[in-house]
């Protein structure tokens, strides 16, 4: 199986300058994670806001360099910091975020938006970059004559399907996913769950998955890692995760997702009435 | 006699293209020292009736009940001056966003005795002191200090937990949670509603908890009402929401939980189906305007 991704030790910290009556101050935002994925599957990145999660991502995605530590994609080594970035690169890895209103232009038409990653990292024509997004727009289950119509037509769930077309545009072999459900409803989180699902059978994408959703990440994830504070506490397969937590941090974690079972339901009632 | 009752409500807005039915014949009431949870996506309609009922929609909403009353005063005829004396004091709501709810101006020892000296009339010690106890019941640490901050130097959590004081410092007989925990953490959202739920036994206060999250309802609620597009599909206790749901809505709704997954696809909500049930449920009393 080839490995699509490896980071030893990554480290980020971040320089606070002082402002005028406070000193300037270092934060480490990651201090030294590893992790691996290989093709076709799942790397869930669980963690409470501020752990570090966001930053581990941004690293992946080669928008922000580390101060420390390896990264290979694709086997390769990356250095952003010294080498820059080569249209090549870019193309390996993209990024859905959390929220798809404001991760598309209100001003851009649908087919502009699939078109533009290629227009900038490729030298397709115009009467290609049309064809491919028209094919993309029927992959993610919205129809061609979306293609004219502007991101404020779109629900929700719709516009987190654009923003999965337009990573997908350059043929990634690793996508990141920056929380991509958490901002949508029940039903609909179902249905782009489904997708990225389809996605990755299909063309064997490689996702990083970053949540706090435990339900989510228990259902889509292949291994878990959670972070609290910049560290990695907890790593392994899901089923080693979530059946022998080891660390306490992720035992408070679970004890605290809210359990929609009729047992815990009864058990809870039970309680109430003993009270 | 139930502390809150709400039979028929219909609430509309005016928009460019004719009348918005947000609400469409919501009845709903609670109990003295109960939780109901209001469950529903977004769009259902569950953050629109609480607010009709404490009556804080803009002036463009159009509100028509059969009955609303609360604690033997109508609220349907109640006069804006009357009004004011109840929100806030007999019937509290926190809202979903605590750092947006809190006003960054004042600290947060003012906004807690803002509440006391409009409702209760307090002099300034006894408010000060008041509201220290209120920090403390809802578990901020170093109280006194913690009078003198403003919300920006809170976490989110912490925030949240001053809206309660806030909402709590009257002793309400109702106290309406508006997803009082969404933009929070899950381990702090479960110490925020084991907070809500000790407080509602401690005072015997009733309880409404509107969220999305099944969840949620499941770890708070003593009976559940299910809305989709402005109408109530399903009522039901807990448990038997859970164990047998009657709407086909609910059941779509319970096997999209990622918990309840068995496949390697989660089962979707077929919208048509749901559609033709949200018809089917009540037909409007009222025939909408021509």
């Amino acid at each position: 199986m080839t490995r699509v991704l490896e980071a030893r030790n990554i480290v980020r910290d971040y320089h606070v300058g002082g402002g005028l009556f406070s000193p300037p101050r270092t934060v480490h935002a990651v201090k030294g994670v590893s992790f691996s994925v290989d093709k076709g599957r799942t790397l869930a990145i669980v963690g409470e806001s501020g752990c570090g999660k966001s930053t581990l991502a941004r690293i992946v995605t080669m928008i922000d360099a580390p101060t420390a530590g390896e990264l290979f994609i694709d086997g390769q080594k990356v250095d952003v910091a010294k080498d820059g970035l080569t249209p090549e690169m870019r193309r390996k890895v993209q990024i859905v975020f959390q929220n798809p209103y404001g991760s598309l232009n209100p001003r851009q038409k649908i087919g502009d938006v699939l078109g533009e990653p290629l227009l900038i990292n490729t030298g397709v024509g115009a009467e290609e970059r049309r064809e491919r997004a028209m094919t993309m727009l029927t992959k993610v289950g919205l129809q061609p004559e979306h293609y004219h119509r502007y991101p404020h037509m779109f629900s929700g769930g719709q516009r987190q399907r654009i923003a999965i077309a337009r990573a997908l545009m350059l043929n990634p072999s690793l996508l990141v996913l920056d929380e991509p459900v958490s901002a949508l409803d029940l039903s609909v989180q179902a249905q782009v769950l489904n997708l990225l699902a389809d996605l990755q059978d299909e063309f064997q994408l490689t996702y990083v998955f970053i949540s706090h959703d435990l339900s989510v990440v228990r259902y889509i994830a292949d291994e878990v890692m959670v972070m609290y504070y910049g560290e990695a506490v907890e790593y392994g397969t899901r089923d080693e995760v979530f059946a022998n937590p080891r660390h306490d941090y992720t035992k408070t974690l679970f004890a605290a997702t809210p359990r929609a079972d009729v047992a815990s339901i009864k058990a809870r009632l039970a309680k109430k009435k003993a009270a | 006699m139930a502390l809150l009752e709400i039979e028929n409500l219909v609430v509309e807005f005016e928009t460019a293209s004719g009348m918005f039915r947000a609400v469409d014949g919501v009845s709903l009431s609670v109990e003295r020292k109960e939780v109901l949870a209001v469950v529903g996506e977004s769009g259902s309609g569950k953050s629109v009736s609480m607010l009709a009922v404490m009556g804080l929609l803009p002036w463009t909403a159009k509100v028509t009940a059969d009955r609303m009353m609360f604690d033997g005063v109508d609220l349907a005829t109640i006069s804006p001056k009357e009004r004011r004396k109840l929100v806030g004091k007999d019937m509290a709501m926190i809202f979903q966003e605590p750092m947006a709810s809190l006003n960054p101006c004042f600290t947060v020892g003012f906004q807690i005795e803002e509440v006391l000296r409009v409702h209760m009339g307090m002099d300034r010690a006894r408010r000060r002191a008041r509201a220290i106890e209120l920090l403390t019941l809802v578990g901020i640490p170093e109280p006194e200090q913690r009078l003198s901050s403003f919300p920006h130097q809170m976490s989110g959590g912490q925030c949240q937990r001053v809206m309660i004081a806030i909402a709590l410092a009257c002793n309400p007989k109702l106290l309406i949670a508006d997803e009082p925990t969404t933009a929070l953490d899950v381990t702090i959202q479960k110490q925020i509603l084991d907070l809500l739920v000790r407080l509602q036994a401690e005072y015997g206060m009733g309880l409404i908890m509107i969220t999305h999250n099944m969840g949620v309802v499941a770890e708070t609620a003593d009976r559940v009402i299910v809305q989709y597009k402005g109408r109530k599909m399903e009522e039901a206790d807990v448990l038997s929401l859970f164990e047998s749901p009657r709407s086909n809505y609910t059941r779509a709704l319970l096997a999209a939980l990622p918990d309840n997954a068995t496949g390697d696809r989660l089962p979707t909500i077929d919208g048509f189906l749901v559609e033709a049930e949200a018809a089917a449920v009540n037909t409007p009393m009222m025939e909408p305007p021509l």
